[in-house]
């Protein structure tokens, strides 16, 4: 009897512009890092929002400048969120932000700094964030069909046991969700060194293939012209070193395992892009956890899957993050963290349709509203992706 | 018990599952895409997560994981032995 099928629902939130979310934030969202103390300030005056400082927003420009926005922009639309205060230190770039997030019909307002000051700002700011905050308490969750769930996946920490065992697990997750319409992302484009042309013959059409090796191979450049030695204890990290992964290729061919057997890679998209149509989608991404998770969160994902080996314990302020690991030392020492245990696998009590079953469920409660380990303990890793240097 | 695991017959490195395998043990190692057990014995200890090689391999030779090329020995290695960071470089970077 399998965990899901075409007719399986869960409880989410309908939004403005028809898209579904598990859960119900009001975020106070700085546009730069002069704006974090007021945001902070309306979080603590104002019960039920969530400030999400950050260190960056100041002099950037070009591609960089775009994504801050995009990232941004794609964290207030994003349907776990039911409405958005953004701060900023002026009100140019600010009402930028705010129009970005408006597009989806929310409830969002932003406000300057300069020519007001702190306190003023903090008031005005407090005003409309307790009105935001009766609007999404009085907000419903309705039944909707799994088609309408977003689901992303980042391992992270690796160790070998992520190959084999938790990282499969994602896998069989995800060829039970494709067929039923549901949008997937993947990414981690430095860590797909080594089997990229697994990925590539996965690739839905050529169209596809090519986007996705020019995101490949773009990466690769940027680590070939920085690189001094084999990046060993970057990638892959002293971590992964410490769990028994040796190379970047034997680190790839256990992350690849998170597409699953069956999975075609139906679309590309650049870091904190949204994608267009159901099905799976590479994001060009970093491999750093709490960067490829945000820009995850910033495309519109619900709900992520993250295996972790060595005991990775990000989470995000929006997006319910679901620790999943096949190593039974991390599962003993970390268990508060973890929230699907496959150690199981690796000892041959359980089948891999098994495991991606237990995950499945624990999807499903997630998306329904239980919270995930990490949402307890109060991990809200917000972390911003840059290309390159302010001016 | 299970002591190791390799995905494919054409793994030359095997990934310990347990904790605590000591030198001289003889590993039960299984074989995930056939479900197929093969024993090896340990002539180092293992730590938990680090891999065994199954076979002995000469520098410049080809490590094989997931039936794939995963990397290069840069120092001789004999079936048994610890294989890791000391004696597999990657061939990429």
């Amino acid at each position: 009897m399998p965990v899901i099928d075409k007719n399986t629902t869960f409880w989410g939130y309908r939004r403005e512009n028809g898209r579904v979310g598990v859960r119900n934030h009001v975020i106070i969202l700085p546009l730069d890092d002069l704006s974090n103390a007021a945001a902070e300030a309306v979080a603590v005056a104002i019960k039920g929002t969530m400030a999400i400082p950050h260190p960056y927003g100041r002099l950037q420009f070009g591609p960089d400048l775009d994504l801050h926005f995009r990232t941004l922009i794609g964290t207030g639309a994003n349907p776990n969120v039911a409405a958005v205060v953004v701060i900023g230190i002026e009100d140019g770039w600010t009402k930028k932000v705010v129009d970005g997030i408006a597009k989806t019909g929310k409830p969002v307002v932003g406000f300057g700094i300069e020519g007001h000051g702190d306190h003023e700002t903090i008031k005005r700011a407090s005003m409309a964030a307790k009105k935001f905050v009766q609007h999404a308490t009085a907000l419903h969750r309705v039944e909707c069909p799994i088609s309408d769930l977003w689901v992303s996946t980042k391992c992270g920490e690796s160790d070998t046991t992520s190959g084999c065992g938790s990282n499969p697990t994602v896998g069989n997750a995800f060829d039970k969700l494709h067929p039923l319409g549901t949008t997937l992302c993947f990414g981690e484009t430095s860590e797909i060194t080594g089997g990229e042309q697994i990925v590539a013959a996965r690739c839905a059409n050529d169209q596809v293939r090519e986007r996705f090796m020019f995101m490949f191979n773009r990466y690769q450049d940027m680590i070939n012209r920085w690189r001094t030695t084999d990046l060993s204890e970057s990638q892959p990290t002293k971590g992964n070193i410490a769990g028994g992964l040796t190379t970047i290729e034997e680190k790839a061919l256990g992350n690849i395992q998170k597409i699953g057997k069956k999975c075609t890679v139906d679309g590309v998209i650049d870091k904190a892009e949204e994608p267009t149509h159901p099905g799976l989608w590479f994001m060009d991404s970093s491999s750093a956890a709490a960067e490829m998770v945000t820009l995850c969160a910033a495309s519109g994902y619900v709900v992520h899957f993250f295996p972790t080996g060595q005991g990775n314990v990000i989470g995000n302020p929006i997006l319910p993050v679901i620790k999943l690991c096949a190593n039974p030392r991390t599962v003993r020492l970390m268990t508060e963290h973890i929230d699907v245990d496959c150690s199981g696998l690796l000892q041959r009590e359980t089948t891999l349709d098994q495991t991606g079953d237990r995950l499945l469920e624990a999807m499903l409660a997630t998306a329904n509203g239980r919270w995930t380990s990490a949402e307890v303990l109060g991990h809200r890793e917000f972390v911003l992706t840059r290309i390159h240097e302010s001016a | 018990m299970i002591h190791v695991v390799l995905h494919d017959a054409k793994d030359t490195v095997a990934v310990a599952v347990v904790e605590g395998i000591k030198a001289g043990t003889q590993l039960s190692a299984w074989i995930m895409d056939e479900d197929k057990t093969i024993t090896v014995k340990a002539t180092q200890d293992i730590p938990i997560g680090h891999k065994v090689a199954l076979k002995d391999m000469a520098v410049g030779d080809t490590v094989y994981k997931y039936g794939v090329d995963i990397g290069k020995v840069v120092a001789p290695i004999k079936a048994g032995e610890h294989a890791h960071v000391h004696n597999i470089k990657t061939k990429r970077w």
